[in-house]
């Protein structure tokens, strides 16, 4: 891929993709948020900074559709007593930049900068961070390929993290 | 410290300690948990790192021990020495947190005063101006203060930080065999550190892990609503789909009563026990014939069989790590304050072995023991509301009376039923020996 000459209309178009995805996050719309990854997508939040293999090096996550489906059907059951009561969580997200576009314009990279903050039992967490979204053009439009998300405390003692962020 | 240790006399102790019950004390007041700093991580041997993280001269690795900051560093002899990281001149941390080298001595951030790897002081700049202020008296001349014991077993650092005190031997014992497994698991014959760690911020007393570790009775109940749902969501996709490697992981959290009950558990002296004698939720993940023949090849099909056959669970060598050998992770819950622990999660390479061994271990690390796995947040959601649930002041005695024996604690190493809580007593046991100044005594 190669540094991006893309119509003003494609690239908000691209930019609307994550700022889509991080509003149903935050509106708990997990079925509509899972559906935008592609069949084989995945979500990866890395362990450590610069981090490159998601298999053979520690991640707080890492996940295919099965564990995504998993870790949303979780969420919502009555077992689920981290979530009594229910928490919350916020994105606040900079203008995504579109980084990389391949010649055929199929296929796309944007970064983001952001802060999460999660809410539970009345205990908050913020997190600053960077998401990279790896994205795909379908007949449907645009799926996530990969999101992976690097934390500034991607290393550093975490708490308990609920949510995708 | 004094404070403490007045109000909390050898007798006060014991009256927290009963056979099948103990005072929430133990998880809850600042002073006790200073004791615990001051002696049982003091007289118990600690957990500090591993061998394949400092191999060359002046490699060195900090972290800590019960409170103490420490820098565990590879010595020019080749040997491994433990080190308090607190410059002798003016108190500062001479090494900052992580691993790196530090070549041939250790050379002070603040006024350059110099320090071989055996902690001797070497060199201070202008020298002469000691001349005559009878410096040799002072402690700085002494160097770095050191472990009163160091012990290197299988590639495993411990320590023990008091000069006197029980024996690296007589404290392990048999319990000792978990880590032969998880070695003799490797064709090599060796563990590399690998991966990376996870640190996971825990809100509750470390000893809350540390008994959770053998606790039988909770996986079926705590987790319905991570592996339960797995379990659920691997039902229904289409018969033939190959089962996939989380799922194996994920699943046998939610075995039954009778499954957890006839793994048993094993009982060593000094606090050390394990789970999964003869069956546990390791025992039937799918084999890897590539790994199976350099087994084979590296120790003969009978030996071979005899090590991939011990499916141990989870082993607790007290006061503050477990060991999973079957899976290769090693845990180390680091008291931060009563209420406070730093839970770190390691994974090992079995060196000879295919990738695909340390992916396995890297997903069970993932998807068990990280800030962002579901199986986690069940579990620290419970420890927590324990937390804040013990300051109530209505209610003193936690209990642990499950499948109690009078008499219980004689036996070097007997077998119990899975469902028995007698690996928590044994704990408190151990740590009722090493916080009244009996530590020395014990074996």
């Amino acid at each position: 891929m190669s540094s991006p000459q893309i119509s003003p209309e494609l690239e908000r178009n691209l930019q609307a993709l994550v700022v889509r995805e991080a509003r149903l996050l935050d509106e708990q719309r997990l079925d509509e948020w899972e559906a935008l990854f592609a069949e084989d997508g995945r979500y990866w939040l890395p362990a450590s900074l610069g981090a490159k293999d998601p298999l053979r090096e520690a991640a707080h996550l890492y996940d295919d559709r099965m564990l995504r489906r998993v870790h949303i059907e979780r969420l919502r059951s009555a077992h689920a007593h981290s979530q009594q009561p229910q928490g919350r969580c916020h994105h606040l997200l900079q203008t995504p930049e579109v980084l990389e576009a391949s010649p055929t314009e199929d296929r796309f990279r944007l970064r983001t900068s952001f802060i999460y903050t999660e809410l539970r039992a009345g205990r908050t967490i913020s997190l600053p961070g960077v998401a990279h979204h790896h994205l795909s053009r379908s007949a449907d439009g645009f799926l996530i390929v990969l999101k992976r998300v690097d934390l500034l405390h991607a290393a550093e003692p975490l708490p308990a993290v609920e949510f995708y962020i | 410290m004094n404070n403490a240790a007045a109000q909390w006399t050898d007798t006060a102790l014991q009256a927290l300690i009963r056979d099948n019950e103990v005072h929430r004390a133990v998880y809850t007041d600042p002073d006790i948990f200073r004791l615990e700093m001051g002696r049982l991580f003091q007289s118990t041997w600690v957990f500090v790192g591993h061998d394949s993280q400092i191999p060359n001269p002046g490699d060195y690795f900090t972290t800590t021990v019960g409170a103490e900051p420490v820098v565990m560093l590879r010595r020019a002899d080749g040997g491994i020495s433990v080190l308090i990281n607190r410059c002798s001149h003016k108190g500062v941390r001479l090494v900052s947190e992580g691993s790196g080298n530090f070549g041939k001595f250790i050379r002070c951030p603040y006024h350059a005063w110099t320090f071989g790897t055996d902690g001797a002081l070497q060199n201070i700049p202008l020298r002469d101006g000691y001349d005559g202020t009878r410096f040799d008296s002072t402690e700085a001349r002494l160097g770095l203060a050191r472990a009163g014991a160091v012990e290197v077993y299988r590639g495993f650092v411990f320590c023990r930080l008091s000069a006197a005190g029980i024996g690296f031997q007589d404290y392990f014992g048999e319990s000792l065999s978990t880590i032969d497994n998880m070695v003799d698991r490797a064709p090599a014959g060796r563990l590399e550190v690998a991966g990376g760690m996870l640190r996971y911020m825990h809100q509750c007393n470390w000893k809350m892990l540390a008994e959770n570790q053998t606790d039988a009775c909770h996986p079926m109940v705590a987790h319905e609503s991570s592996a339960g749902t797995t379990v659920r969501i691997w039902g229904e996709q289409p018969e033939g789909t190959p089962k996939p490697m989380a799922v194996e992981q994920f699943a046998p959290f939610v075995g039954t009563y009778k499954f957890f009950d006839n793994m048993g558990i094993r009982i060593w002296s000094n606090g050390h026990g394990h789970t999964g004698v003869s069956d546990s939720i390791h025992a039937a993940y799918s084999a890897i014939p590539e790994y199976q023949a350099a087994m084979v090849a590296a120790h003969g099909e009978e030996r071979a069989g005899r090590i991939l056959g011990e499916v141990r669970h989870n082993t607790m060598y007290f006061p503050n790590i477990m060991v999973k050998g079957p899976i290769q992770t090693l845990r180390v819950f680091k008291p931060l304050a009563a209420d406070r622990t730093l839970v770190e999660s390691w994974t090992f390479r079995l060196v000879g072995a295919p990738d695909l061994l340390l992916e396995r271990t890297c997903m069970y690390n993932r998807l068990i023991n990280s800030p962002g796995s579901i199986v986690g947040h069940d579990d620290l959601e419970v420890y927590e509301r324990a937390q804040q649930g013990l300051q109530s002041g209505q209610r003193d005695w936690v209990n642990l009376a499950r499948l109690y024996r009078s008499g219980e604690g004689a036996d070097a190493a007997e077998v119990v039923r899975g469902t028995s809580e007698a690996q928590m007593r044994n704990q408190f046991r151990a740590w009722l020996r090493f916080m009244t100044g009996s530590g020395e005594v014990a074996s």
